[in-house]
């Protein structure tokens, strides 16, 4: 298990105050200063160094994505964009690190947009989150207050930086789309190239983060990258928050090393399944739009990006949705369908039509109306969606799918059997 | 995607106007964005009227297009884009119950048969004392505390049927009941105590 001092969301519970004097106490805040006199590419260095890859579900080497920003500020102005759109079913990670732990997440802000040449940053946070950007607003004026941030504040760099919030889209957590819904439009992807890194809010280089990926920010640069990139395993390394919900006895967030085997993280953390282990059917593990994974990969597999990503599913954003044997698992998918259906912003043909199609027919599935070779075609539709669509939305859409025919096709035929059985009585 | 269309002309004022709260509310929103960035203040201005007039109106959407220098159908793009946005009245206290598979697992479905029960049989029917409707959601983003549904703006977490039904008639009693969880632990941690941070804490 990980240690707690190497844990850095240290207040993630909210047992302790969220304000700017216990978050210092906590280590927020702590001589700033002299992580921005590192300058910005060696911050750049560090965060590359330290293996750490994107936390919102993409698992995009962040150090990278960083150093795509042009290294000098032209007549457009840099932005730093996090996104705090929290929407992916399962996930509620970034929820904990704004309403307790938020001024981590102002000072990575910070330090991030500096290691940018950015002097503003916007965060963009899902309009169901009111008490929680209340409380992040609450931390960006105390940190101004305090002249932590703001123009001339105690580092010297001009840093602004805004509350932002959505109105309930999904869609918005896809970063172009998020630049848009910033825009003040309707929340549809845009085509990249370009990439907001060239041309992204108001046509200017911008990033586009995860709340989490910003916050590990400066504790990573205080500790070094060493420390970081010696947690979990190679090319997945570090601290990720879980979110385990579902099917265990004590569903809850935790902060873990990458890597943790999945069976430890549930039985350590959320009391294990209920019923025990044995009466594991099935396991999401990166939220809704990863493949389901069955009880005998579940047994023995890893939670990392590349553990996952060999089982064919992902890590996502950690979130583990677990599913007893009590669970109807052709509705549990069903529903996912309809919440894809319900999400998709309607640009792209394929994503539009094809989500309520894939719904249509898994409602029938569910109820067994159905043939075994109309499961062959579901599965070709949803091969014809992915990889069709401006964003990955549409892929999110066919993965669970995909993944329960390949898991569970006898299930889907039992019902279809099971049905042509009564209906012949 | 849902489809989503002003209320009839016969249910709409006959003007919009923030009242003076707001307009300082909307003033910082704007100035949240760069000189001639204006648009951007357009979701939180929609929201302010909202909450000012419990729905988004026709003459509502007019004055922040005016406002704002966009055209009508802009604002009208977002305002049924965004399905946060009422584009019908709702009960003086709306009632969402997020129903999507984290909280289907542990039982989203006896939280909506209370809301049938204690608010009215279909979502987005006001109940008859006026003062609620309910609706069915997409994920909330609580999903360790699931079921869980929100009332204005607090979340309501770690229901079952009977506490839903609870927290109704507290509701309608004139009561503000206490956010959060439902079953006694303070927000995400495991019931009965955290396994990690527990030397911190």
């Amino acid at each position: 298990m990980l240690a707690d001092k190497d844990r850095i969301f240290t207040n993630l519970y909210g047992f302790g105050d969220p304000g700017l004097e216990a978050a210092k106490k906590r280590g927020a805040w702590d001589n700033t200063k002299k992580l921005l006199e590192l300058g910005p590419s060696e911050i750049v260095e560090q965060i590359k160094k330290s293996g750490l890859r994107g936390r919102g579900g993409a698992g995009f080497p962040t150090g990278l994505k960083w150093s795509f920003m042009p290294k000098e500020v032209k007549e457009r102005p840099h932005y730093l964009v996090v996104n705090a759109d929290e929407s992916e079913p399962g996930t509620c990670k970034d929820r904990d690190i704004m309403r307790h732990d938020p001024h981590i997440l102002i000072e990575g802000c910070m330090v991030a947009s500096f290691a940018m040449r950015a002097h503003a940053c916007y965060i963009y946070v899902r309009g169901e989150f009111i008490r929680e950007r209340e409380a992040l607003q609450r931390a960006v004026d105390e940190a101004y207050a305090a002249r932590l941030i703001g123009k001339n504040n105690v580092h010297g760099w001009d840093f602004d930086l805004y509350v932002h919030h959505g109105a309930g889209a999904y869609i918005c957590g896809e970063e172009t789309a998020l630049l848009e819904s910033l825009e003040g439009k309707k929340g549809q992807p845009r085509m990249k190239p370009p990439f907001p890194a060239n041309v992204g809010l108001y046509g200017c280089p911008t990033t586009v983060n995860n709340v989490e990926s910003i916050a590990v920010g400066p504790t990573i640069l205080r500790r070094g990258a060493e420390w970081f990139a010696g947690l979990g395993r190679p090319n997945n390394t570090g601290t990720k928050v879980f979110c385990i919900s579902g099917h265990v006895n004590k569903p809850c967030n935790v902060e873990e090393a990458m890597g943790i085997p999945l069976k430890e993280l549930i039985e350590k953390h959320a009391g294990g399944v209920r019923g025990g282990w044995d009466n594991l059917l099935a396991v999401i593990p990166g939220g809704s739009s990863v493949p389901l994974l069955p009880k005998s990969i579940c047994d023995e597999v890893l939670m990392d990006f590349d553990s996952l990503k060999a089982v064919q599913s992902g890590l996502g954003t950690a979130a583990v949705i677990v599913m007893d044997k009590s669970t109807d698992v052709v509705k549990a998918i069903q529903r996912l369908s309809y919440f894809y259906k319900h999400e998709s912003c309607g640009q792209c043909t394929p994503c539009r039509e094809g989500t309520g199609w894939m719904w249509r027919v898994m409602t029938r599935m569910q109820k067994g109306q159905s043939t075994p070779a109309e499961i062959d075609l579901l599965y070709e539709v949803t091969k014809q969606v992915e990889g069709h669509t401006i964003c990955a939305l549409g892929d999110a859409a066919a993965w669970p799918i995909q993944g329960l025919i390949r898991h569970f096709r006898p299930e889907l035929e039992r019902r279809m059997a099971e049905r042509n059985k009564m209906a012949a009585e | 995607m849902s489809l989503r269309r002003l209320a009839p002309d016969e249910m709409q004022p006959q003007s919009f106007a923030f009242n003076a709260q707001n307009e300082a509310r909307v003033a910082r929103e704007i100035a949240k964005y760069p000189a001639g960035r204006q648009a951007s203040a357009v979701i939180a201005m929609l929201w302010i009227g909202q909450e000012q007039e419990g729905w988004v109106t026709k003459p509502m959407i007019e004055a922040i297009a005016a406002r704002l220098s966009m055209p009508f159908i802009r604002v009208l793009e977002v305002a049924s884009f965004y399905t946060m946005f009422n584009l019908i009245p709702v009960g003086e206290h709306l009632v969402q119950v997020c129903t999507t598979t984290p909280c289907w697992l542990r039982g989203s479905d006896d939280v909506v048969a209370a809301c049938k029960k204690h608010i009215a049989e279909k979502p987005g029917e006001i109940s008859p004392d006026g003062k609620f409707s309910w609706m069915e959601v997409e994920c909330l983003g609580a999903c360790v505390n699931a079921p869980m549904l929100q009332i204005g703006k607090d979340f309501y977490e770690d229901l079952d049927g009977p506490k839903t039904e609870a927290l109704l008639e507290a509701v309608r009693s004139g009561e503000t009941p206490k956010p959060g969880p439902q079953n006694g632990r303070r927000s995400s941690e495991p019931m009965g105590g955290p396994v990690a941070l527990k030397e911190v804490q």
